[in-house]
């Protein structure tokens, strides 16, 4: 199997654990979303560090990009890749937090230590109509 | 000193999210029960397709850049503590985000 078709595979898992299995639903909550785009960016940075030093290397046969970078840092973006990393790698992150979200807030409906809720951050902690909170 | 690049990614992600612990209150180290509850299956699950990819050379760890350390005769330790400590900076990044805007989750009201 190729990088992106065991990749699909753990999407859809991770779809039917979400809405099926667990009936979390966080996909649908917009802090689900607003705390993925903030680790989406951490993923880019740390990501792009392990994959632009050659720290982590892949065989082009399974990679949508068709370019041998296992010895040369590989395209910032272009040739499948973004920010060095395979876009592959975009899915293994996407179905590994949602997996993790969906546990967590599965365990916290059961009641195991739903409290004390997070929160409240300090008082000198910026608000702002960015993250809408009034 | 080179040998423990992949580590200091780890590292990385593991002290710059300590801030939502400690200061915005995301309590999620705070809860450990059900942080091992959340984590191990996504472990299990992850590291799955880590033997399958290693297995079947999907792709290799620079054996200068990594501690050399291996579990169960294939998984790089850096692996083991990434399918840890990531998960962990994603439900910090979850938690803050909703101590934040103090929104509730539907069915885990207060």
């Amino acid at each position: 199997m190729s990088y992106l078709q065991i990749a699909i595979i753990y999407i859809i898992f991770a779809l039917l654990l979400d809405s099926i299995i667990l009936k979390t639903y966080v996909l649908r909550l917009k802090v689900f979303w607003l705390s993925y785009s903030i680790v989406l960016f951490f993923q880019f940075l740390t990501n792009g560090i392990l994959t632009g030093f050659l720290i982590v290397t892949y065989n082009p046969a399974v990679l949508l990009g068709s370019g041998n970078y296992t010895d040369t840092t590989p395209p910032l973006i272009g040739d499948g890749r973004l920010f060095y990393a395979p876009i592959e790698d975009v899915m293994f992150g996407f179905s590994m937090i949602v997996f993790t979200i969906s546990l967590w807030v599965y365990w916290g409906r059961k009641g195991i230590q739903k409290e004390p809720i997070s929160g409240p951050p300090p008082k000198w902690w910026p608000k702002g109509h960015w993250y809408g909170t009034k | 000193m080179e040998q423990f690049s992949y580590l200091a990614v780890l590292f990385f992600i593991f002290f710059t999210t300590l801030f939502l612990e400690l200061i915005l209150k995301a309590r999620v180290w705070q809860k450990m029960k059900r942080l091992f509850l959340t984590v191990l299956p996504v472990l299990i699950a992850m590291t799955v397709w880590d033997w399958y990819a290693i297995k079947e050379s999907h792709w290799f760890f620079d054996k200068d850049l990594t501690t050399g350390l291996i579990l169960f005769g294939f998984l790089p330790i850096e692996e083991f503590l990434f399918f840890i400590f990531v998960p962990i900076a994603a439900l910090l990044s979850f938690e803050a985000v909703r101590a934040i805007k103090k929104q509730s989750i539907p069915g885990e009201n207060s």
